[in-house]
């Protein structure tokens, strides 16, 4: 049993965070807390920040920090690996699915259940219990059992590969979930099921980033913050209503909060 | 799966087996003349069609050119600065491994292949060879209850000298290429295996080759004979201590397998590869080739490749008997300064007969790795079938990878497929791995592996938990 006090307590907190690559500036001072329970959007034109943001957040070795900390559960994880990241119960969503030919599906999900298991003290599953626990995990996503033979993400769809992540999500059962563009590239039909797969994972206890471009997302999961960023900083903060003048009114819209900040 | 703390002790390892023994030893002057090899010949008791043989293949050598088509860089070998015989120096005749000097059965100790009664492996029957001699040969009352001959070359050229004379050369000629020329006149030592008519050997067989000296080569010569509707499976594994000078490995195995007969030879090579600056490590320039002689007899080669500065080596089978089958699964890992040239050549003489060829090859630092390959079908092979797959893995971004296939058919009733990949490992990836919860080196070999695992499948099951090791222990550092 955890805390009441760490309970209560911020999952994550970015503090006036700068980020480079290559000594390019994308993040110029982001800062964002996420309670347990709450669920933040984060929206912004292509190029703004949003990715590197989630990436940063998980690890990513291709960016320097050149000022600011992550915390999460109130300790700093600027220098984790991001396996241990993960391990402690981030979970990053990938806009872009990465294939690994020749590595199971199955043998990968359960090497990286194991992992988390293992760092909450819990005992690591052989192939059979986690055959059993996969099976169950199957049908949040709608996914068939031959996707686990198959290699990871080769040759799925783009939409078999986004539940493929919501999939990793419901094994990992993560702290918080930063869903990078989850909802790009899916049909209706898709976009229901990975919806309702996030809400059916999702509770009281975990945190929820969205990334994304479209309402019809946060239609599905309603957010209780949306964020806009703009070239690397965080330009207006507000509740659900945001992104609905946010889709009438476009990005332009929001190129006037900068002349204001 | 790979073990998560086996694969992290490991990579943490440097080479393991770079280890000397020191131990007296018998070595003939450096140079390479007619009198060493007379004197080769001598020192073993050979009968006079051995020296001849030797002789003639000297004489062969003596008018061929080192060949350079593989296009591999490296100084110029110095042939009279070689020792050719180099020996552990110990009693005359050994009647029991208690008279083996114990630093012997010590180094083999160490490397893992236990020969002294209380402890030797319990499924394999293993024959352990010191730079030119065979030391020991494991269990070889027990096989030879079953009239299974397990022994060393030098044994055989003594007991059997008719199966000696009878098939040695007849694989591999003589004048087949330099290093197989070198070999026939001067090799030492080696293992030799005969499985009589209808018997299955009831246990795997191995030949464990260590060089110790630095300054003397080492040319074994390995032959296996399989009659009628036999069968056997035969393993070797090879290592050398770290120097800062290029040891010459010029070895010979031939494999003949009759009517319905089975020979599947796998290899672990992990001879010392030299330092990260490409100084030292063992020249392995080898010819191993089977003849499927008889009727639906079969060959089968794997190979896991994993060390030596320079791999020149081509395990290749001659298709005679009709519906006799050829295989070849590679995995060639080269890191650092490694040059790796290596693949197969299936010549189909036969009607019906069928090959496949499956390599993985996996180039990390700056080394190079190459598949070189031949399929042949001739006139007379009727109904005949190829398939290959030559996959390329690339690890950072200086390392080369190539293919060189040759399909040559001159048969229209055949079938030839050839399938060619080339991947690499990604940051991308292993950001992938690693952002649910994987640990890197877990992430990189279990890339790999899954890269190999059609490879791995055809290995003996111990071989395979080796062979996955190895790569893990092998590619330290090399990512990232």
């Amino acid at each position: 049993m955890q805390s009441k006090m760490k309970e209560s307590g911020p999952i994550l907190e970015v503090e006036n965070l700068s980020a480079s690559t290559e000594n390019l500036p994308i993040l110029k001072g982001v800062s964002l807390t996420v309670y347990p329970g709450e669920i933040h959007a984060i929206m912004g034109r292509n190029g703004c920040g949003k990715s590197t943001l989630s990436k940063i957040i998980a690890g990513h070795p291709s960016y320097n920090i050149t000022n600011g900390d992550i915390k999460f559960l109130g300790e700093n994880i600027n220098s984790l690996e991001p396996e241990e990241r993960a391990q402690s119960g981030i979970f990053l969503g990938f806009q872009y699915p990465i294939e690994i030919p020749g590595v199971s599906n199955l043998e990968f999900l359960r090497v990286s259940t194991n992992a988390r298991r293992k760092f909450l003290n819990k005992e690591e599953l052989d192939t059979f219990d986690f055959e059993e626990l996969v099976k169950e995990k199957l049908e949040i996503v709608k996914m068939d059992h031959a996707f686990l033979s198959r290699s990871v993400n080769q040759g799925f769809s783009g939409g078999e590969k986004k539940r493929n992540e919501i999939l990793q999500m419901a094994l990992l059962e993560p702290k918080i979930a930063i869903l990078d563009e989850t909802d790009s590239g899916l049909d209706i039909d898709a976009l229901r099921i990975v919806a309702s797969g996030i809400k059916k994972i999702s509770n009281a206890q975990t945190g929820i980033i969205l990334i994304t471009h479209y309402q019809r997302l946060l239609d599905e999961i309603k957010p209780n913050y949306v964020h806009v960023m703009s070239d690397g900083q965080i330009i207006k903060t507000g509740e659900s209503d945001l992104a609905l003048e946010l889709e009438k009114k476009g990005y332009e819209w929001t190129d006037n909060f900068i002349k204001e900040t | 799966m790979v073990n998560e703390n086996l694969v992290k002790d490991v990579v943490k390892e440097p080479y393991k087996y770079g280890f000397v023994t020191d131990i007296e030893t018998e070595k003939i002057a450096k140079g390479l003349n007619e009198d060493i090899i007379r004197l080769i010949s001598q020192k073993k008791e050979e009968p006079k069609f051995l020296l001849d043989f030797r002789l003639k293949a000297f004489k062969k050598w003596q008018k061929m050119k080192e060949p350079d088509w593989a296009g591999l860089g490296y100084k110029q070998i110095d042939y009279q600065d070689i020792i050719y015989y180099s020996a552990p120096k110990q009693k005359e005749k050994i009647s029991s491994l208690d008279e083996v000097d114990p630093k012997l059965l010590e180094t083999f100790d160490k490397l893992g292949i236990p020969l002294t009664e209380q402890k030797k492996l319990t499924n394999v029957a293993v024959d352990a060879v010191f730079d030119s001699v065979s030391i020991a040969t494991t269990f070889r009352e027990e096989l030879a209850e079953h009239g299974v001959i397990f022994c060393s070359i030098s044994e055989a050229v003594k007991n059997h000298s008719d199966l000696i004379e009878k098939y040695l050369g007849t694989v591999v000629p003589a004048s087949d290429n330099y290093f197989a020329a070198l070999n026939s006149a001067v090799f030492s030592d080696g293992s030799f295996v005969y499985i009589p008519k209808g018997v299955k050997c009831p246990m795997d067989l191995s030949s464990y080759f260590r060089i110790n000296s630095g300054d003397s080569g080492q040319f074994e010569r390995t032959l296996i004979i399989a009659e009628e509707s036999s069968s056997v499976s035969y393993l070797e594994g090879c290592t050398a201590p770290m120097f800062d000078t290029n040891t010459l490995h010029a070895a010979v195995v031939e494999l003949i397998a009759l009517d319905d007969a089975s020979i599947k030879y796998s290899t672990v090579q992990n001879w010392y590869a030299g330092d990260e600056e490409g100084i030292g490590g063992i020249f392995n320039f080898v010819t191993k080739r089977g003849k499927c002689l008889g009727k639906r007899s079969k060959i089968s080669w794997s190979q896991v490749e994993t060390g030596s500065a320079i791999t020149w080596k081509y395990p290749s089978c001659l298709l005679l008997g009709e519906e006799s089958i050829g295989e070849f699964y590679s995995v060639a890992l080269t890191n650092n300064l490694q040059q790796a040239d290596t693949g197969t050549k299936m010549i189909h003489i036969g009607p019906k007969t069928k090959s496949t060829i499956v390599s993985k090859g996996i180039s990390a630092g700056n080394s190079i790795n190459s598949y070189r390959g031949l399929v042949k079908i001739g006139t007379k092979a009727t109904g005949s079938r190829n398939y290959s797959q030559c996959d390329s893995m690339l690890i950072g971004d200086q390392a080369s990878a190539n293919t060189f296939p040759y399909i040559k058919s001159q048969q229209p009733n055949s079938e030839i497929e050839h399938e060619a990949s080339t991947c690499r490992i990604s940051e991308d990836q292993l950001f992938y791995l690693q952002s649910r919860g994987i640990e890197f080196e877990e992430a990189v070999s279990m890339m790999v592996s899954g890269f190999c695992r059609d490879v791995f499948n055809q290995l003996p099951m111990e071989f395979a938990a080796e062979a996955d090791k190895l790569l893990a222990l092998k590619l330290e550092g090399s990512v990232g």
